[in-house]
């Protein structure tokens, strides 16, 4: 459940970003979750409301927007959406995959007050 | 508007009450691992600065990590400098068993936590004389899951998968062998008595990540050891 841990991240730069900028109450945060990043989406909701409490975050709403997976075919640069399952290129059948979305993990926004 | 609180009130200059400013919508653009990968990076600056070779080595529990330390340092330890970091949830056995090669090792138990991270790395190399180590080896918990998403400063993560396994691992836990550079096939040994195949093993493996670099080998048998040790030679020639 490394998704504990990550939550705790986001917490503590949203009550960073908060402080700073002189606000005691953050109302709701938005992330990025890309779907090949290794991270669940549910697993960090589900543990959200357990590690914002007694933070400036307690009550707040979490948004999660998913991102969905892009693979590029080295053999014959085709792009295509990717999951975690995706082992070969639909084009050219070739494994030789990178990915080109589907990685990110970070915060974009919080609704402060 | 008003100037002064950008309120409504055109014809208002002064004010004897308060505003609720409302919500606020603020732009933050950061990287949830950013503070694990500043720490990462941190170690990394280190360990170059001190001429560290660092590895990362991760597996599923009983993979034999720490089998392969042992052996890899007994037999290098007249021409390389080893110091060890163990990851485990609890004991330090594995640390015992180390520091009876006579090289330097420390023990990080991480309670409930399921990996290590740079932080702890950080920490867990202060007592070492990192000027004389030529490597640092980071014995990850034995998780084929979490460890994956966080860099401790290392130049390789290796992964190990022992052939009792099963040769489907690489496509079972892809986010590890993709994070990984180098794969460790161990216990070849004992192939003869497995259904473990280790052609398909390969195919899954670098069908999963293509750059992955593969050895094959036994710490039991010795097996393979000589170019898992070449490999380590020119690393930190």
């Amino acid at each position: 459940m490394h998704e504990v841990g990550i939550t705790r991240s986001l917490v503590e730069i949203a009550e960073e970003h908060a402080r700073t900028g002189g606000h005691n109450k953050v109302l709701s945060v938005s992330v990025d979750i890309g779907e090949l990043s290794g991270v669940v989406a549910e697993a960090v909701e589900f543990c959200f409301e357990a590690v914002v409490r007694g933070t400036l975050l307690e009550g707040s709403r979490l948004i999660i927007n998913r991102i969905p997976g892009a693979m590029r075919c080295r053999d014959c640069q085709q792009e295509f959406p990717a999951d975690n399952y995706t082992l070969e290129c639909p084009q050219c059948g070739s494994f030789m995959l990178d990915f080109t979305k589907g990685k990110e993990l970070q915060m974009t926004e919080m609704e402060v007050e | 508007m008003c100037i002064e609180c950008g309120c409504g009130e055109i014809n208002h200059h002064h004010h004897d009450h308060e505003h609720d400013p409302g919500p606020k919508t603020l732009r933050v653009e950061e990287d949830l691992l950013a503070k694990n990968n500043r720490l990462a990076g941190l170690n990394r600056a280190l360990f170059a600065e001190r001429g560290v070779f660092v590895l990362n080595l991760v597996s599923s529990p009983g993979s034999g990590k720490t089998s392969l330390l042992e052996k890899t340092i007994s037999d290098l330890k007249t021409e390389l400098c080893f110091a060890v970091l163990e990851g485990d949830q609890q004991t330090a056995n594995d640390a015992n068993r180390i520091a009876a090669t006579g090289a330097p090792v420390k023990q990080i138990n991480t309670g409930a936590g399921c990996h290590l991270d740079a932080h702890m790395v950080g920490h867990g190399v202060e007592g070492f004389d990192l000027d004389a180590a030529d490597i640092l080896m980071i014995e990850n918990v034995g998780n084929l899951v979490c460890p994956a998403e966080f860099d401790l400063g290392e130049q390789h993560k290796v992964v190990i998968l022992s052939v009792t396994e099963g040769e489907d691992k690489p496509q079972k836990y892809p986010h590890m062998f993709r994070a990984a550079d180098i794969m460790l096939i161990n216990k070849i040994d004992l192939l003869p008595y497995l259904d473990f195949n280790l052609e398909q093993c390969r195919t899954y493996a670098q069908q999963v990540n293509p750059d992955i670099r593969i050895f094959e080998l036994s710490c039991n048998s010795g097996e393979g050891l000589d170019s898992w040790y070449d490999w380590l030679r020119q690393a930190t020639a």
